[in-house]
């Protein structure tokens, strides 16, 4: 046993690296935490993978992931959706090396093994080499667990834990909840195709990030000078948007104050009514003047659902973890089924703020790769999370909220994390 | 069938492609910002050449007044991005003409980009397409069509004059 412990290096205290009000370096930059993580996070709890809408049709598939891994996402002929892994069970081979397309059977080109699009083994050429082979026990790796809430598909590959419902709690769900209410026939649909960000980062800077309510006034104020937006006053000091934890390391930046606050229709899309005739019709049409009102007051939500899914107003973030110190960064514009209008515009906006070239997240990323060399420095050997500690209260549904500014988001996340990663 | 290549048009085409490429690389924003027209496109597609750009998801697909406002967020001296700025050299080649109706002069041409900032070292390719339309103060674009050869992949940070 002494040999082993000299070759093995002894699994990280978390409970150590983890603090409440501080947290280690190493965390975004060691080797074997990534791999920790991997097993621990990424293949273990539920993983927000795609979207139904993204495989419309019978036999429809596009290629995903779930950290490292390929994951191609198929709607098998009866219209359920499947998570399988991108490869052949034969020899290894890469099953699908296309990003999205309409098929019921995939071929292995090495030699020709074919699956049917639920992962099944149909065949091979010259059957009569294996003739004690059982198919069964040869088809596709499959991500064990798929649940589905309100069009969102999430991919678990352990076997038993928490159910999606639970994984997402009452603050995930209340969050996709408020989301499909953006549209007039209550669904979302991700059919404008996505920008592939890469930062040369850690990814959990960018979870952390998504729900900092502290940089937005700093990292952005050249966009919302310039573009005149209100954004960057949401996070200011005399906001009265909060930050809250929703628990099980999901986090958002709740707005609502500030919009209920100003009290005008479609402000949280910084436009008015006027502008979007058609959309306001249809939501007072299908909700009621006043609920309608009350939605199109409200907004979407800012929430990070743990690990990699940000919905970010206008857009969602599917956050990938590639390697230590490489991310990368899917977004597209949300679109609500029945309001043409307001796509449109979501579209426009959502190329202007994100991606490579966007006005907001190239600075963001800048930001993530910055920090991930910063981090690299010996000392001080901690980030200090402490801003509004002292501030933190329960709010009326029993969640820790503080002002808009301060790192109870990223409180929570890391608290998440540490019972994450201390779990056997 | 081939076209007859007024050698006049070529070398003006070539010396405002090889001029728009050395303000780029110096990022000389305002001169570069003056080759538009007021009508101007500028689209860097994802995905694919061909895609869509009023349906899907392009890195940049800029009518003039955001052309401007991307040229105003580099003066504010806070487009951390962009400070330092991008060290820049490219080769602009391949240049093809590939229509002239006297008003508008059609051009594809390639790109080789080097940029070194904090990150590293990145080398963008890409395949381009003009729309250039004869005016008083000579040519100038009207649509820019800027297509990354990886653009299916990946990528980062793009946020320097491409």
């Amino acid at each position: 046993m002494e040999s082993q412990s000299i070759i093995a290096r002894s699994t990280p205290d978390f409970g150590q690296l983890v603090q409440r009000d501080r947290i280690h370096g190493s965390l975004y930059t060691d080797e074997q935490i990534f791999q920790l993580e991997l097993e621990k996070i990424w293949y273990k709890t539920w993983v927000y993978v795609g979207h139904a809408t993204e495989v419309p049709n019978a036999n429809d598939f596009v290629m995903k992931s779930i950290g490292p891994q390929e994951i191609i996402m198929t709607r098998d002929r009866d219209g359920q959706i499947h998570l399988l892994q991108n490869r052949c069970p034969h020899r290894g081979n890469q099953l699908c090396a296309e990003a999205k397309g309409n098929k019921g059977v995939f071929t292995c080109p090495y030699h020709r093994w074919a699956f049917s699009n639920t992962g099944k083994l149909r065949g091979y050429p010259y059957p009569d080499g294996y003739e004690t082979v059982n198919r069964d026990e040869l088809g596709l790796g499959k991500v064990t667990r798929v649940a589905e809430y309100k069009g969102f598909v999430f991919g678990s590959f352990a076997a038993e834990g928490p159910s999606l419902e639970e994984h997402l709690g009452r603050g995930g769900r209340d969050a996709i909840d408020r989301l499909v209410m953006t549209s007039p026939e209550g669904e979302v649909q991700i059919t404008a195709g996505f920008l592939q960000h890469k930062a040369k980062a850690n990814w959990k800077f960018l979870v952390e990030n998504e729900t900092d309510g502290y940089h937005p006034q700093f990292v952005h104020d050249s966009i919302f000078s310039v573009a005149k937006s209100g954004i960057g006053d949401l996070y200011g000091g005399a906001s009265t948007a909060v930050a809250r934890d929703l628990g099980d390391g999901h986090t958002e930046n709740d707005l609502r104050p500030e919009f209920r606050r100003i009290g005008k229709l479609m402000n949280w899309f910084g436009t008015t009514e006027e502008r979007l005739p058609e959309y306001v019709e249809k939501m007072k049409a299908a909700y009621g003047e006043e609920k309608a009102r009350e939605i199109m007051i409200d907004g979407t939500p800012h929430v990070m659902i743990f690990p990699n899914l940000f919905i970010a107003e206008i857009q969602i973030f599917v956050i990938q973890a590639v390697a230590v110190d490489e991310t990368i960064q899917h977004v597209t514009a949300l679109q609500f089924k029945g309001a043409p209008d307001l796509n449109r515009r979501l579209r426009q906006q959502t190329m202007g703020s994100v991606g490579p070239a966007g006005f907001l997240l190239a600075d963001d990323s800048e930001m993530y790769e910055r920090t991930q060399r910063g981090v690299a420095a010996k000392n001080p050997e901690w980030n200090y999370l402490g801003r509004g500690i002292h501030r933190e209260r329960e709010d009326e549904e029993g969640y820790l909220v503080a002002d808009n500014t301060d790192e109870v988001t990223t409180r929570g996340i890391w608290r998440h994390y540490r019972e994450l990663m201390e779990a056997e | 069938m081939s076209m007859q290549i007024d050698l006049n048009v070529l070398a003006e085409v070539q010396q405002f492609l090889y001029r728009e490429a050395r303000l780029q690389d110096s990022h000389a924003y305002d001169e570069w910002e003056a080759l538009w027209t007021d009508d101007a496109i500028y689209w860097i597609p994802a995905n694919g050449a061909d895609i869509d750009p009023e349906e899907q998801m392009s890195i940049i697909y800029d009518n003039r007044s955001r052309i401007g406002l991307r040229i105003k967020q580099f003066h504010t001296g806070q487009r951390h991005t962009q400070m330092p700025q991008s060290a820049l050299g490219r080769v602009v080649s391949n240049i093809e003409i590939l229509s002239d109706d006297g008003h508008e002069i059609k051009v594809a041409s390639n790109a080789l980009i080097y940029e070194s900032n904090l990150r590293g070292e990145t080398v963008w390719a890409t395949r381009n397409e003009f729309v250039l339309r004869r005016s008083d103060d000579g040519l100038r674009m009207a649509r820019k069509k800027v297509v990354l050869v990886n653009n299916d992949k990946p990528i980062y940070t793009l946020s320097f004059l491409v």
